[in-house]
């Protein structure tokens, strides 16, 4: 589904990421890991063909995501802290413009289909305004519900959840995982994040620092590496 | 770069004979006196404004399609430059109206145009000052110069039918009577001239444009 | 409808929802015209006569002035509610975007225009119903052009921190030959001349306004991509 090829990024003389290549298979869920400033919003942003790199190769969804941005985007989710929703419209409302744009069938029973598996079918008709943090986020995983996304990109997605907004949300990406589509989930906690992915890579300082299936290493394994490999290589500059 | 000092020889030449064309050819016009020499610095000036615009219209539309940064550099270069020979063209065209006309500006024709044209161009150059991030700078750059090279037959036209409404054609329009050759010669050598100061103008500046753009 | 044609389409339902649900800039742009009426009344002073033959002129002024106001906001709601990037993100040809909000502003524009045309005829004392034909072909096609450079314009400038500043120093220099044709088709039927008299202008204003579009149409996905 993925397919990084040393991947740079760079403004003017300061490397934002250096070197970075990784693989992600359909049906597989990245955790990417690292501290704050590590460059992990911009390696997901140049997955969703939002940035481009200064070097390197990027194939999304079997297509060359540099030369034909276009055509990955139909296959491309993102789940980030701008939620892209229209605040004087309502959630409905919303869903309704959004998949239009994506190109898909925006029936009000599809629509309404789609709020329900979020749990905001009740506020349908509310204006966005008026929603928490976490009824936006829902409302930004029934708009990729609505597309035909086969990778979501979801940039901390657990951030300000609650418990049980937490659970709800990792079963989400282990259905969608299930269904066959393919995950990247960035996070500077060792939190739910963990819980569904497959494998894991450590980004720090722009450069990929681990990268290997959940399977090979124990939490605390993990925890101790992450420290080590995290200790000199704090905020790019 | 080698190339680029010879070029440099080169228009120094020209414009030193066109100057020489100017004064010591051409032959003094019978009715407004030496000052009609002006012509031969406002005539080849706005020439090579126009000549310049066109390379920000060829460097905006080569950088959409290509990426290539240097296409960029090219199109802001070519419009620094041709902002100043608009600059000049307005310039001496009002230092000729005085002694002329006895006014500083005219809303004739030419000269409105040509103050449209530098409106649209200093609008480019401040749009190009006032967005930091390389890349947007560029790409939007590259859209107003192919807005403002549209524009300019539309001015043109728009410009010429308005002033017909208003007042005849001007005799600062030499365009509009044939040349003798007394007077077409040092227009051409001029233009000549000017054309060369152009192209040494335009290989400096990308010189400077890119050692700045690699620090 | 082609994906395309909804999707210009549903951009343009969320502007005119979006729009009625806030009426901020309808109302603000009528009151500013308003304003503007009073203003040429009293930088012209009493004498009517002037002002009947200024008329032309100062009622393209305002249309202007209003869309320097109106226009410069087109992707105001993209920008506060971080819908930029969510456009980017899109699949497809993004001129079909470009060509929704287009036809928003032209709609906006319009609506603004008649106002402002009713008000002067009020204000001014100017006879408009027998000419309001002729009115009814210049006003849409000066529209035209002011809505293609300025919603394109309005894109760029959003994302810049001087938005304000620099969307007139741009949008003003490309309206001067629309505002040289329109004024003089608008004083030519105010006159009571027909309109057969000032094709050519007519015909520079559809020329130009085709060109301008077309240009939209072709470089907006640059303005809005990285």
């Amino acid at each position: 589904m993925i397919g990084a090829f040393r991947l740079h990024k760079a403004y003017g003389r300061t490397a934002v990421l250096e070197d970075v290549s990784l693989d992600l298979a359909a049906g597989q869920c990245l955790a990417l890991l690292g501290p704050n400033g590590a460059g992990k919003t911009t390696l997901l942003r140049i997955f969703a063909t939002l940035l481009r790199p200064t070097s390197g190769e990027l194939a999304v969804a079997g297509v060359d995501a540099l030369r034909q941005p276009e055509a990955a985007r139909a296959a491309i989710g993102v789940v980030a802290h701008g939620s892209y929703v229209y605040e004087d419209l309502s959630a409905i409302e919303n869903l309704r413009f959004w998949t239009v744009m994506g190109g898909g069938d925006a029936s009000r029973g599809r629509l309404r289909d789609a709020l329900q598996q979020v749990e905001l079918d009740a506020v349908a008709g509310e204006r966005v305004r008026t929603f928490s943090a976490g009824m936006k986020r829902r409302l930004g995983l029934a708009r990729v519900l609505l597309g035909r996304a086969r990778l979501l990109l979801l940039d901390e997605p657990f951030t300000g959840l609650d418990q049980q907004g937490k659970k709800w949300l990792s079963e989400f990406l282990l259905a969608f995982k299930a269904g066959g589509g393919a995950l990247v989930v960035a996070t500077h906690s060792f939190g739910s994040g963990l819980g569904v992915a497959d494998r894991v890579a450590i980004l720090a300082g722009g450069r990929l620092l681990l990268d290997r299936p959940c399977g090979d290493l124990s939490w605390d394994e993990l925890r101790r590496l992450y420290d080590s490999l995290t200790e000199g290589n704090g905020a790019v500059g | 770069m080698k190339a680029t000092r010879v070029l440099g020889w080169l228009a120094a030449a020209g414009v030193l004979a066109g100057l020489i064309a100017a004064f010591g050819y051409a032959p003094r016009e019978a009715v407004q006196g030496n000052v009609q020499r002006i012509m031969y610095l406002h005539v080849p000036a706005v020439l090579t404004a126009y000549l310049a615009f066109a390379f920000v219209l060829v460097g905006s539309i080569a950088y959409l399609v290509t990426r290539r940064a240097g296409w960029d550099r090219l199109a802001a270069a070519a419009a620094e430059i041709g902002v100043l020979f608009t600059g000049v063209t307005i310039a001496s065209g009002s230092i000729w109206g005085r002694p002329t006309w006895g006014v500083w500006w005219t809303w004739d024709a030419r000269l409105t145009s040509t103050a449209v044209l530098f409106l649209v161009y200093v609008g480019y150059l401040l749009l190009r000052a006032m967005v930091e991030e390389p890349e947007a700078r560029a790409r939007y750059a590259a859209v107003v110069g192919i807005v403002g090279a549209a524009n300019v037959p539309i001015v043109h036209f728009s410009v010429y039918w308005w002033r017909a409404l208003h007042q005849p054609a001007t005799i600062l329009a030499p365009g509009k009577s044939p040349l003798a050759p007394s007077l077409g010669l040092p227009l051409a050598v001029n233009a000549l001239g000017f054309a060369l100061l152009f192209f040494y103008f335009l290989a400096r500046r990308m010189e400077i444009a890119r050692i700045e753009e690699e620090a | 409808m082609t994906a395309y044609a909804r999707r210009a389409w549903i951009v343009l339902w969320k502007d005119l929802l979006t729009e009625r649900r806030s009426k901020e800039n309808l109302n603000a742009l009528l009151f500013f015209s308003l304003l503007l009426l009073f203003l040429f009344q009293f930088a012209l002073g009493p004498d009517r006569e002037g002002l009947r033959a200024a008329l032309p002129g100062l009622l393209w002024l305002g249309f202007i002035l209003a869309g320097l106001l109106g226009l410069g906001r087109s992707f105001m709601t993209e920008r506060d509610n971080d819908c930029w990037e969510g456009l980017r993100l899109t699949p497809g040809d993004k001129s079909a975007i470009y060509l929704g909000k287009f036809l928003g502003n032209f709609v906006m524009m319009s609506a603004v225009e008649v106002a402002v045309l009713a008000l002067f005829g009020l204000f001014y004392d100017v006879e408009l119903w027998p000419v309001l034909g002729p009115l009814a072909v210049v006003l849409p096609l000066g529209t035209v052009g002011l809505a293609a450079v300025g919603t394109l314009f309005a894109a760029m400038t959003a994302q810049v921190r001087a938005r304000e500043l620099l969307f007139p120093v741009l949008l003003l220099p490309a309206q001067v030959p629309l505002l040289l044709a329109a004024v003089s088709v608008t004083q030519a039927v105010l006159l009571g001349r027909p309109l057969a008299e000032v094709a050519h202008w007519l015909k520079l204003l559809a020329a130009a306004d085709l060109v301008y579009v077309v240009i939209g149409v072709l470089t907006f996905e640059f303005v809005l991509d990285a």
